[in-house]
């Protein structure tokens, strides 16, 4: 019963937080966006613009719910909302301090990679169910793309379980806390790995420059073509969703997680360092051009795919003849 | 000269019931509304998974029959009408209307006049690919990227050039300034030191651009090899102007048939060799510096005297132009832009035959599509700068 | 966190299920609040303007599409494998490590395969 009741407290605070922290995430790209054009940005909406999403959610409230008649009028409106599910299951298995966790599992970093796996189905299943070209080839992309750099993510995210030997996100953070983070010593597995896990998170998430799946100089929307109103806002959030939480996952494995170094460890310093690594990826966004579809291939099977075999191997190595 | 040469040559007209019975063809309309068909132009493509194997480019959604609109229109009425056709960089579109009607009517035109001409002529070419390397990394990067971040760079800049045809004509973009025998507007004083500044800060972030485009690697790979255009193959299509250099031809109006003050002031073409999109990229990023070479060349040096050809003309509407035919080409931003005009006499052309380079840079597709993936084809459809109000006219 | 393994995922479940009430509730605003005008043009799938192009978007596709599916099968069930082994890495030792340096070892030599059978070129 105190499982139920723990669940639901934070099942809302995570639920509520994320929403509100993704809403303001918007606001803060479009500031950075604009700052790194030489742009202002909203400034309209509330002091300095903060208020805009709220006003983007009102309008897209008032959007008409168009369904295409050719569509798959269930798989249609179910993509949507599971997206969102996927994305939002992510988090609660990510501790964000020592108590600030829904459930931090013995098999913490699977579970967290497996749903993250997830996410691509509801994106496949609104290219497909959206009958449109252009959103099915957005589909298909999106099923090649996520599921080739699933393999890197997961060898990636093997290196930290290895070297602090458990799946449990806590202990390896606690690991972490303990010795040094990851990406400090032993430096040439940790920023490798790290590395190639925040690029394999990139293109899980869709983000440029591996945003072919929803290619807008090439495919209109993709998959989200058909969709309007509140269920392309899902889409959009489950995407916002998604990077955050993956950036806090990849803070939590290779950036000791609350660990402050030097100062006291809280659930501040995962913020921290969660925004930190969530503003990085929008540089990255707003900086690069994008890559095509075969290009995307050749550099997951052919560079991070063997690189990151070699990085498990080796920290095998490392454990048995340091640790 | 090395040109770029491909021993195996796409059949445009494929037929593709024989292309592969196994392959499960998809027919996917790309345009007219489209994020990047450049306006409303649409092609079909036929795809094999990804890749195309053929492709139909449709011209005419923005049709406004101007050339037919033209007949019936006074000379000096039909510059503000042509304006619009490139609309990109208008003043090329009212030289090379103009021209024609001085050839026909044997009309000299001012030095001072043709300098000007060539100094407007150079700006336009500068803002007109400052405008197509934005819009090129947004068909490269897209409008919620690293794409539109270049776009946003180039607009800036673009804007610099804007505000010194504003200070002349008054106007911003469709200016109506050049007239039979001469110019309407004369530069204002000062003018050349406003020149000079906004040179250089473009001068100066010319290679910011090289770095986000050039030598991105990003950029690179998704335009090396991509698109390649032979030589033989774009001078049989009539394709001009820096695709046509980019395939390797030497091939420029202003060294090779020199208008406006040309003679003058000698103009070095850009080459390059790839014939690809990179190609394009090159050659376009390379005119921007030889076109501000030539401006800070010219601007200080415009001869002074009359900007029209000395008789103003008092009932403008009146004119009448003697019997007779003439074609001119100038080298726009784009390439040979051609005005073919016959008179009978009248006040109004008898007709008015507009050659758009874009048109024939789309002509190409066809040609170069089949085998590129969708997102090379936006890639290609991009690097060809296809400005859909000359195209359709 | 010292209850039974079920017992653990019960809050992830609890998440989960709010998660979907709110997917459910704000995929529903929109035909809540949005206006309601259909007409059979606005109904019909955008393709960039024109007139669909005959022939449904569901047909099969390209076969590069289920190669790279089953590389994933192949890749991603192997390298599951390894996270009990790399928890349990420390108490294993040498012998560990060698029997997995094996298991890891057919891993490269499928994607050497792979590579070599051309699977991983996309080009065409």
């Amino acid at each position: 019963m105190s499982g139920f009741v723990h669940g639901l407290s934070y099942g809302a605070v995570i639920v509520t937080v994320l929403m509100t922290v993704t809403a303001f995430s918007l606001w803060f790209e479009r500031k950075l966006a604009a700052r790194m054009q030489s742009r202002l940005g909203p400034t309209l909406v509330g002091p300095a613009g903060i208020l805009q999403p709220i006003a983007d959610v009102l309008k897209l409230l008032q959007k008409e719910d168009i369904v295409p008649l050719k569509a798959d009028a269930v798989l249609f409106n179910l993509a949507p909302p599971v997206a969102v599910v996927c994305a939002i299951g992510v988090a609660a298995a990510v501790p964000f301090s020592p108590t600030v966790v829904a459930a931090d599992l013995d098999v913490g970093v699977l579970y967290v990679l497996a749903i993250g796996a997830v996410t691509v189905l509801p994106v496949f299943t609104a290219g497909w169910a959206s009958n449109n070209k252009l959103a099915l080839l957005g589909g298909m992309r999106a099923v090649a793309q996520s599921v080739s750099y699933e393999v890197p993510l997961v060898l990636a995210a093997l290196v930290p379980v290895i070297l602090a030997g458990s799946m449990r996100i806590g202990a390896i953070v606690q690991f972490q806390s303990d010795h040094h983070w990851f990406v400090a010593w032993p430096f040439f597995l940790g920023i490798p790995a790290f590395v190639i896990f925040v690029l394999a998170m990139l293109a899980e998430a869709n983000r440029i420059p591996f945003d072919i799946p929803e290619a807008e100089s090439e495919l209109v929307a993709g998959v989200t073509t058909e969709y309007t109103g509140m269920k392309f806002a899902l889409f959009y959030m489950a995407e916002y969703v998604h990077t955050l939480v993956a950036s806090a996952v990849a803070s939590a494995l290779f950036l000791g997680g609350w660990d402050g170094g030097p100062f006291r460890p809280g659930l501040h310093w995962m913020v921290l360092k969660t925004l930190f690594l969530f503003a990085g990826l929008y540089w990255i966004r707003w900086t690069l051009l994008r890559f095509r579809s075969d290009q995307l291939m050749r550099l997951c099977w052919r560079y991070l795919v063997p690189s990151s075999i070699a990085l498990v191997a080796t920290a095998g190595v490392w454990v048995v003849f340091v640790g | 000269m090395r040109t770029v040469q491909v021993t195996r040559r796409v059949d445009p007209h494929v037929n593709i019931d024989r292309y592969d019975p196994e392959a499960e063809l998809m027919l996917l309309h790309f345009g007219p509304q489209h994020p990047s068909t450049h306006g409303v132009f649409r092609m079909d493509l036929t795809l094999d998974g990804e890749i195309v194997v053929k492709a139909v480019p449709h011209v005419g959604f923005l049709h406004r029959a101007v050339e037919k609109l033209c007949e019936s229109l006074a000379y000096v009425q039909i510059t503000p009408i042509v304006d619009k056709n490139d609309y990109v960089a208008p003043m090329t579109n009212e030289q090379a209307l103009n021209m024609a009607f001085e050839k026909l009517l044997n009309l000299e035109v001012p030095r001072r006049a043709r300098w000007m001409r060539s100094l407007f002529a150079e700006l336009q070419r500068i803002a007109s690919h400052l405008l197509w390397l934005g819009t090129f990394a947004l068909d490269l990067g897209g409008a919620l990227g690293g794409g539109s971040t270049v776009f946003i760079y180039c607009f800036r800049e673009r804007e610099l050039i804007l505000d010194l045809f504003e200070e002349v004509t008054g106007a911003r973009f469709h200016y109506n300034t050049h007239t039979i025998g001469g110019n309407r507007h004369d530069l204002p004083a000062g003018w050349s030191a406003k020149v000079h500044s906004a040179l250089n800060v473009i001068a100066g972030r010319i290679h910011e651009y090289e770095e986000m485009t050039l030598h991105n690697k990003i950029f690179v790979a998704r335009t090396k090899g991509v698109g390649v255009l032979d030589a033989d193959l774009a001078l049989e299509l009539g394709v001009s102007g820096p695709i046509l250099r980019a395939s390797g031809v030497d091939h420029d109006l202003r060294r090779d048939a020199p208008f406006h003050a040309y003679d003058e002031v000698p103009v070095r073409p850009v080459t390059a060799t790839g014939g690809d999109c990179f190609a394009r990229a090159q050659v376009r990023l390379g005119e921007i510096r030889e076109s501000i070479r030539l401006v800070r060349a010219m601007v200080d040096n415009v001869p002074v005297g009359s900007i029209n050809s000395g008789k103003p003309i008092k009932v403008p509407v009146q004119t009448k132009i003697p019997p007779g035919q003439a074609y001119v080409a100038i080298e726009t931003p784009r390439g040979e832009l051609g005005t073919y005009l016959i008179s009978d006499g009248s006040q109004f052309p008898y007709r008015l035959k507009i050659r758009p380079p874009s048109l024939h840079a789309l002509s190409a597709l066809p040609y170069i599509l089949p085998g590129a993936t969708v997102s090379d084809a936006v890639a290609i459809l991009g690097s060809l700068d296809p400005i859909m109000g000359e195209v359709d006219r | 966190m010292t209850s039974s393994p079920a017992a653990s995922y019960l809050p992830i479940a609890v998440v989960l299920l709010l998660a979907v009430a709110m997917g459910a509730i704000v995929s529903s605003l929109s035909s809540l609040f949005g206006p309601k005008n259909p007409n059979p043009v606005k109904s019909t799938i955008f393709e960039a303007g024109s007139e669909p192009a005959p022939g449904t978007a569901r047909q099969r596709f390209a076969v590069k599409f289920y190669v790279v599916a089953l590389l994933f099968i192949v890749f991603d069930v192997e390298t599951v494998f390894l996270y009990p082994w790399a928890v349990n890495f420390r108490a294993l030792g040498w012998f560990g490590y060698a029997e997995m340096f094996v298991f890891a070892a057919t891993l490269v030599v499928g994607l050497v395969y792979v590579w070599k059978k051309g699977a991983l070129s996309w080009e065409t």
